[in-house]
C-alpha cells in the first residue's frame, strides 16, 4: 500500500492475526515521526533565531502558560488512548482462536521444539501446516522458559514447563517463514530455529499420510528419531564435530577420560547413567551443562538410542 | 512573603555582600590532601568525586565488553569468541551498565555533589552514612568481580527462572553483589530526602527548589520504596538455588513468572531512578544556556513525582507475552501510557523555555540538544512497545535493544554528559577545551543513531536479542551497527582525554564561568570545604534570568559568627512564602 514505514515490517504472512498490528505500528510510527520532525525543527529553529548575540541579552519572564500546557497533554492523552484501544483490538486478535482452529502440540526444549500432530506423527524443527486454515499451537517447556515467535504471522508467546500457553495463526499461501526462540535459553539459544513449513491443503494430507503414526519402525530407526527429537543432536554431533556434548561418532566402545582423571569404557550402563543423572560422570574438557531426562524417556526408548549409538561407529 | 518584605527581614540581620573569591586560596581539594584523608573524608563532594570515578570505570569495562558484542556480531556465525563467552559477555555488560553505571551514576555522583550546594547546605544530612554507602556500593562490585572470575554469569541480567536456577555460572556472587548494592542505593536514597527536608538554606521554599532537586527527591522517593523488592527478590534466588525452595522453580512447584513480576516491580521504577535525575540536569542546563525562566516549574517538578508514583504500576508492560492473566496485562498497558504523558509535557516544556531565550550553544546545552532528540525517540518507541498486540511482535527483538539504548544511553547517559560538562567548572576549577567537547559530541551523536538506528528496523523484521548467531538477511543491519558502535567508542573516548587534559591543563574556571543564576554557582570553584563561606539567604528563585547578577549577589549571605545568627534568620521566617 505504500506507507512510509513499510520497509520496517517483514511480509505479512497471516493477516488474519497481524493485519490489525500492521496498521498499529503504522499509525504509531507516522504520528511519531510528525512529532520527531516538529520537535527536531523547533529545537534547531529557536537555537538559530534566539542565538546570543551579546552578554546582557535580556530574556522576558514567561514562567507558564496554562491553555497552552493543557492543550499539549490533552492532546497526546487522547492520541495514547487511541494507541491503547487499537493494541488492544489487536491483542484480541491473537487471543481469539477460531473454533474450527487445526491443532498441534509443542514442545520446546533446550534447544529446539518439537510437534506433535493428533495423528501420532511427531516431528522436530519443522512444523507443516495447511494453508487458508486457522491452526492452534498448544505449547509447552520440558526444561527453561522459551518463547515461540513468527515474525511474519506477528505472534509470539513464553513456552512455560509448568502451563500451557498458546498461539494461533492462519497462513494463507504456500510457503516457509522462519521461527525464533525470543527467551534467552541458554549457550545454544540462538541456535534454536524452526520452520513453518505451509502446504496447500491437499498436500498437507499427503504429507500427514506420509508420516505414519510416529513410533515406528526398527529401533535403530526409532532411536534415529529420538535423538532429533528430543534435541540430543543440540550439543552432541553425529560426525564427529565437537559441540557442546562429545559427538556420537564413534562413542559405541570408546574410552573416555572423566574430569576426575579416571578412564572409562562407554557401554549401555554409562549411556543409560549419562541420559538419566548426566552430571554422575562428566566427560573431561565438558561442562556440566546437560539436564537429566528422567521422566523422559522411558526404558525402551532408552535402549532404541543405545542401539542407533551403535550404528555410528 | 514578598521579596521587598524578606530583603528587609535580612537588612536587619547583620548581612554580608556576599561574593565569591574568583581565585579561592583554600577548597575542599587542597584542604585534606593525601589517599587516608579521600579514603576516610566525610565530604558530599569528594564522595561524590569518588563514585564518579568508580562509575567511569565501570562504564569504560561495560562500554568494552559492549565493543567486544558488537565486534563478536559483525559475522552471522563465530567471529571471534564462543557462545558461552558471548552469553556471559552480554550479561556482564547489561548487568554493569544497569546496576553499576546507571542507577547510581547521576544521584551518587553528580548529585552528591552538586545536591547539598544547591539547597545550601554544609553537607547532606548524614555524611558517614554517605561515606557508608560508597564503601557498600565497592562491596557490592567485589562480589561482581568474584563471579567474572569464578565461572562468569550468563543469564542475562534479567536472572530469569528457572534458567538462573539451574545454570552452572556464578549466580550467587552476582545477586549477593545486586543485594549489597541496593542497600547503597537505600542510603542514598534516605539521605538525600532528609538533606532537601530539613537543611535547605533560609529563603529556599519549596517553589524556590532547583528542578535537579525535586528531581533526585523523586528518585530518591523510588529508590527508597523500590530497591527492597529487589533485594528480596534476588535473596529469595539466591536461597533458591542453595536451598531449592521451591518458590520459581517449576521442578519443584514454583512459578517462574512470579519471579518476572518480583523482579519487574523494582526493575521498572528502576529506569525512572536511572532516567528522572537527568530530567533535573535537562533543567538546570537548559535554562542557563537559554538564560531564561524555565517554562512551567511546577509542571516539571509535579512530572516528576507523578513519573516516580505511576512508575510503580506499570511493571506487567515487560510480560505481555508471558503468561500472565489477561486482564492484568490490559490494565498494565493502560497505565504505561498514562505515564508517558507526564514525560511528553516535560519535553515539551523545556523546548518552550528556548522560545525566545538566548541561546548559547555550549557543550553542555548540545548534549541537552541530543538528549531531548534522542530520548523523545526512546519514548516514541516506548508508546510502540506499550500497546498490546504491536509489542507482542517486538519485545524481546532487537527494537527492544534500541529502544532501552536510546532511553538509557540516548536519554540518562546524555544527561549525565551535559551534567557532567556543565559542573566540571565547579568539581575541579577547570575549564575543558570547549572545541573538543563539540567535537565529542558530534561523534556521539553520530555513532549513536548508527548503532542504534539499524536496530530499530532489523528487530521489527525480527531478528530477536541476546543471539549470538543471525540469519544472513541480518547481516547489513548487524555490521552498520557495529561501525556506529566504534564511532560511538571513539567519542567518548575523546571525552575522557579532554576532561583529565583539562585537569593539569585547562583554563581557570572562576566562580560562575556560565553565568548562571543557581546558587552553587555563588561559592568558589572548586568550592569551600564548607561550600559557601556563609550561610546563604536565598531571596530569588535559581531561574529569574530577568533579574541583574548583581542582586544574586546582594543581599546573599548571613555572617557566620556565632550560632545565633543563623537560628535568627530562620526564626525571623524567611523560609516562608
Ligand atoms: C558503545 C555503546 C554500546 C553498545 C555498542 C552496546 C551494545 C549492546 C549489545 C550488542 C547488547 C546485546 C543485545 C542483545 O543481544 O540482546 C547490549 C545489551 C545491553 N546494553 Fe548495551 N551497548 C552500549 C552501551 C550501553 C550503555 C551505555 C548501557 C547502559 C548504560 C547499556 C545497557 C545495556 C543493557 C541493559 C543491555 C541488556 C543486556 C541483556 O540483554 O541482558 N548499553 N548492548
Ligand atoms: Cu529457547
Amino acid at each position: 500500500m505504500g506507507r512510509i514505514f513499510d520497509f520496517m515490517l517483514p511480509e505479512l504472512k497471516s493477516p488474519a492475526t497481524g493485519a490489525t498490528t500492521d496498521a498499529l505500528i503504522h499509525f504509531v510510527n507516522e504520528v511519531s515521526l510528525i512529532f520527531l520532525v516538529g520537535i527536531t525543527f523547533a529545537l534547531i529553529y529557536f537555537a538559530v533565531k534566539y542565538r546570543r548575540r551579546s552578554e546582557d541579552d535580556k530574556t522576558p519572564v514567561i514562567t507558564h502558560n496554562n491553555k497552552l500546557e493543557i492543550t499539549w497533554s490533552v492532546i497526546p492523552l487522547l492520541l495514547v488512548m487511541v494507541v491503547f484501544g487499537w493494541g488492544y483490538k489487536g491483542w484480541l486478535n491473537l487471543n481469539t482462536v477460531p473454533d474450527d482452529a487445526y491443532e498441534i502440540q509443542v514442545t520446546g526444549f533446550k534447544w529446539g521444539w518439537t510437534f506433535n500432530y493428533n495423528t501420532g506423527a511427531q516431528i522436530a524443527n519443522e512444523v507443516h501446516v495447511p494453508a487458508g486454515k486457522p491452526v492452534k499451537l498448544v505449547m509447552k517447556s520440558q526444561d527453561v522458559l522459551h518463547s515461540f515467535y513468527v515474525p511474519e504471522y506477528r505472534i509470539k508467546h513464553d513456552v512455560l514447563p509448568n502451563r500451557y500457553t498458546f498461539v494461533w495463526f492462519q497462513a494463507e499461501e504456500a510457503g516457509e517463514s522462519q521461527v525464533f526462540c525470543t527467551e534467552y535459553c541458554g549457550t545454544s539459544h540462538s541456535n534454536m530455529l524452526a520452520k513453518v513449513i505451509v502446504h496447500e491443503p491437499e498436500d498437507f494430507e499427503t504429507w500427514l499420510a506420509k508420516q505414519g503414526t510416529g513410533g515406528g519402525g526398527t529401533p535403530v530407526e526409532r532411536g534415529e528419531n529420538l535423538v532429533q527429537l528430543q534435541g540430543c543432536v543440540t550439543c552432541h554431533s553425529q560426525d564427529g564435530s565437537d559441540l557442546i556434548g562429545p559427538t556420537f561418532q564413534g562413542l559405541w566402545e570408546r574410552e573416555e577420560r572423566l574430569a576426575d582423571g579416571s578412564t572409562i569404557t562407554v557401554d549401555e550402563n554409562y549411556i543409560r547413567e549419562s541420559i538419566l543423572d548426566p552430571s554422575a560422570k562428566i566427560v573431561e574438557g565438558y561442562q556440566n551443562q546437560m539436564a537429566s531426562y528422567e521422566g523422559r524417556l522411558t526404558d525402551e526408548q532408552i535402549s532404541d538410542i543405545i542401539e542407533y549409538i551403535k550404528t555410528l561407529n | 512573603m514578598a521579596t521587598a518584605e524578606v530583603s528587609s527581614n535580612i537588612k536587619k540581620l547583620q548581612v554580608k555582600r556576599f561574593k565569591p573569591a574568583e581565585d579561592p586560596k583554600n577548597t575542599y581539594l587542597t584542604d585534606e590532601k593525601g589517599l587516608w584523608a579521600w579514603l576516610t573524608t566525610v565530604d558530599h563532594k569528594k564522595i561524590g568525586l569518588m563514585y564518579l570515578g568508580a562509575v567511569a570505570f565501570f562504564f569504560l569495562l561495560g562500554g568494552l565488553l559492549a565493543l567486544a558484542l558488537r565486534t563478536e556480531l559483525w559475522t552471522p556465525a563465530k567471529t571471534f569468541i564462543e557462545a558461552d563467552t558471548y552469553n556471559q559477555i552480554f550479561t556482564l555488560h547489561g548487568a554493569i551498565m544497569v546496576f553499576f553505571v546507571l542507577v547510581p551514576s547521576i544521584p551518587a555522583a553528580l548529585g552528591n555533589f552538586i545536591l547539598p550546594m544547591q539547597v545550601g547546605a554544609k553537607d547532606v544530612a548524614f555524611p558517614r552514612l554517605n561515606l557508608a554507602s560508597f564503601y557498600i556500593y565497592v562491596i557490592g562490585a567485589i562480589f561482581t568481580f568474584i563471579a567474572l572470575f569464578n565461572n562468569g554469569l550468563d543469564t542475562g541480567w534479567t536472572f530469569y527462572t528457572p534458567y538462573s536456577t539451574t545454570t552452572t555460572t556464578s549466580v550467587i556472587w552476582v545477586t549477593l553483589g545486586v543485594f549489597i548494592l541496593g542497600f547503597s542505593s537505600i542510603l542514598t536514597g534516605t539521605n538525600f530526602i532528609t538533606t532537601i527536608h530539613k537543611l535547605r538554606a533560609p529563603g529556599i521554599t519549596w517553589s524556590k527548589l532547583p528542578l535537579n532537586i525535586w528531581a533526585l527527591y523523586a528518585t530518591s522517593i523510588i529508590q527508597v520504596l523500590a530497591t527492597p523488592v529487589l533485594a528480596i527478590t534476588v535473596l529469595l534466588l539466591t536461597m533458591e538455588r542453595f536451598m531449592g525452595l521451591g518458590i520459581f522453580d517449576p521442578a519443584n512447584g514454583g512459578d517462574p513468572v512470579l519471579f518476572q513480576h518480583f523482579f519487574w516491580f523494582y526493575s521498572h521504577p528502576a529506569v525512572y531512578i536511572m532516567i528522572v535525575p537527568g530530567f533535573g540536569i535537562i533543567s538546570e542546563v537548559i535554562t542557563t544556556f537559554s538564560k531564561k525562566h524555565i517554562f512551567g516549574y511546577w509542571a516539571i517538578a509535579l512530572s516528576s513525582l507523578a513519573i516516580a508514583f505511576i512508575g510503580f504500576l506499570v511493571w506487567g508492560h515487560h510480560m505481555f507475552t508471558s503468561g500472565q492473566s489477561a486482564v492484568a496485562t490490559t490494565v498494565f498497558s493502560f497505565l504505561t501510557f498514562l505515564v508517558g504523558i507526564p514525560t511528553g509535557i516535560k519535553i515539551l516544556n523545556w523546548v518552550a523555555t528556548l522560545y525566545k531565550g538566548s541561546i548559547e550553544m555550549k557543550t553542555p546545552m548540545l548534549y541537552v540538544f541530543i538528549f531531548l532528540f534522542l530520548f523523545s525517540i526512546g519514548g516514541f518507541t516506548g508508546i510502540m512497545l506499550g500497546s498490546l498486540s504491536a509489542d507482542i511482535h517486538l519485545h524481546d527483538t532487537y527494537y527492544v535493544v534500541a529502544h532501552f539504548h536510546y532511553v538509557m544511553m540516548g536519554g540518562t547517559l546524555m544527561a549525565l554528559l551535559a551534567g557532567l560538562h556543565y559542573w566540571w567548572p565547579k568539581m575541579t576549577g577547570k575549564m575543558y577545551s570547549e572545541v573538543w567537547g563539540k567535537i565529542s559530541a558530534v561523534l556521539v551523536f553520530i555513532g549513536f543513531n548508527l548503532t542504534f538506528l539499524p536496530q530499530f528496523v532489523m528487530g521489527a523484521q525480527g531478528m530477536p536479542r541476546r543471539y549470538y548467531n543471525y540469519i544472513d538477511q541480518f547481516t547489513p543491519f548487524h555490521q552498520t551497527s557495529t561501525i556506529g558502535s566504534y564511532v560511538l567508542g571513539l567519542g567518548l573516548f575523546i571525552t575522557l582525554f579532554y576532561l583529565l587534559h583539562s585537569l593539569w591543563r585547562g583554563k581557570k574556571a572562576g566562580s560562575n564561568p556560565w553565568n548562571s543564576r543557581g546558587l552553587e554557582w555563588q561559592a568558589t570553584s572548586p568550592p569551600d570545604f564548607h561550600n559557601f563561606d556563609h550561610t546563604p539567604v536565598v531571596i530569588h528563585g535559581p531561574y529569574d534570568y530577568h533579574k541583574p547578577m548583581e542582586e544574586f549577589q546582594l543581599g546573599l549571605a548571613v555572617s557566620h559568627n556565632g550560632h545565633g545568627e543563623e537560628t535568627d534568620v530562620k526564626e525571623s521566617k524567611v523560609t516562608t512564602n
